[in-house]
């Protein structure tokens, strides 16, 4: 994985929905991305516990998914979410960053299939991992 | 003998107080600007548009992780609520202690499924979500979401939910 350039760092400041919720890109690679989600009260799912929102940890893992898309060397367009399944392992630990992983695993000529996992300290520990499915559109063959 | 009638007010007192205590305490929700409309039992999740929620400012859609969120608390909502609905009209709950633990733990979530069907326009969106299935441990959810015109979906899911102890009998 590489640090993100200006271009790059810029996608969530440029998508509202990222930007409310203090995503930052991390890393970036071909078909890669990683992203953080810092902890706010506002984000609490779970009274109880302050246990962030699992929605909160989809939105994360579905915009490193869209990131993924658009550093995938063949990717040409716009993206997407098709499908998402979200399957959460554990709760996050309250008050830390929450990180996600996303790579594209396969990609045909108008979708692409993604993985994603979500953190906080162990990544070997995920707190949720997805498989989604994007709008992709291959850049033709040049010979 | 004739069956006491329970007056109008009292009944929507009790029930808008038991919906509002599950909404109000889950600071995620007013982050999003999710509400909940009730008529009788059947519940209607909004989603109250504001700019924050677009994903793709060039076209201004929503955000699609924000429509999952939506689709999530739509289904955990309505399965909390259906759960504590025979509780509540048999006056069990002590309507002054609804934040003190009167109700019980939220479900969690076990998966989602998203499926995407449309854009999702920068204005509100509605959602119900059915409970197929809610066993002692397990609940099944389906969650419809739309927001023009009711019959055309934007958006739909299914999740699993794990049950919180207290209401598992």
């Amino acid at each position: 994985m590489v640090k993100p350039n200006a271009a790059q760092q810029a996608f969530t400041q440029n998508l509202p929905l990222c930007q409310a919720l203090g995503m930052e890109v991390t890393d970036v690679n071909d078909g890669e991305a990683t992203l953080t989600m810092p902890y706010s009260n506002e984000l609490i799912g779970d009274p109880t516990t302050g246990v962030i929102h699992g929605g909160a940890v989809s939105a994360l893992m579905d915009s490193a998914s869209g990131l993924a898309v658009y550093m995938h060397p063949e990717n040409k367009g716009h993206t997407a979410t098709i499908d998402l399944r979200i399957d959460y392992m554990r709760p996050a630990a309250p008050n830390k960053t929450i990180t996600a992983h996303a790579e594209v695993y396969h990609a045909t000529r108008s979708v692409a299939f993604l993985r994603a996992t979500a953190w906080t300290d162990d990544r070997e520990r995920p707190i949720a991992q997805a498989t989604g499915a994007f709008v992709f559109t291959k850049k033709k063959k040049t010979s | 003998m004739i069956e006491q009638i329970e007056p109008v007010q009292d009944v929507k007192r009790r029930r808008d107080a038991v919906l509002s205590g599950f909404v109000e305490r889950v600071p995620f929700l007013k982050f999003m600007g999710i509400t909940f409309d009730r008529r009788g039992n059947e519940l209607t999740a909004v989603m109250n548009f504001d700019p924050k929620l677009i994903g793709n400012p060039v076209v201004q859609r929503l955000h699609g992780g924000g429509t999952a969120s939506f689709l999530e608390s739509a289904a955990i909502i309505t399965l909390a609520w259906k759960n504590i609905w025979d509780a509540m009209e048999a006056n069990e709950l002590d309507l002054e202690n609804l934040e003190g633990g009167a109700l019980p733990p939220l479900p969690k979530t076990i998966d989602l499924t998203i499926d995407y069907l449309r854009p999702g326009l920068p204005r509100d969106a509605y959602a119900r979500a059915t409970v197929n299935r809610s066993g002692r441990r397990y609940a099944s959810v389906h969650v419809e979401a739309w927001q023009d015109r009711r019959e055309v979906l934007f958006a739909q899911a299914t999740g699993h939910f794990l049950m919180p102890y207290e209401t598992r009998s």
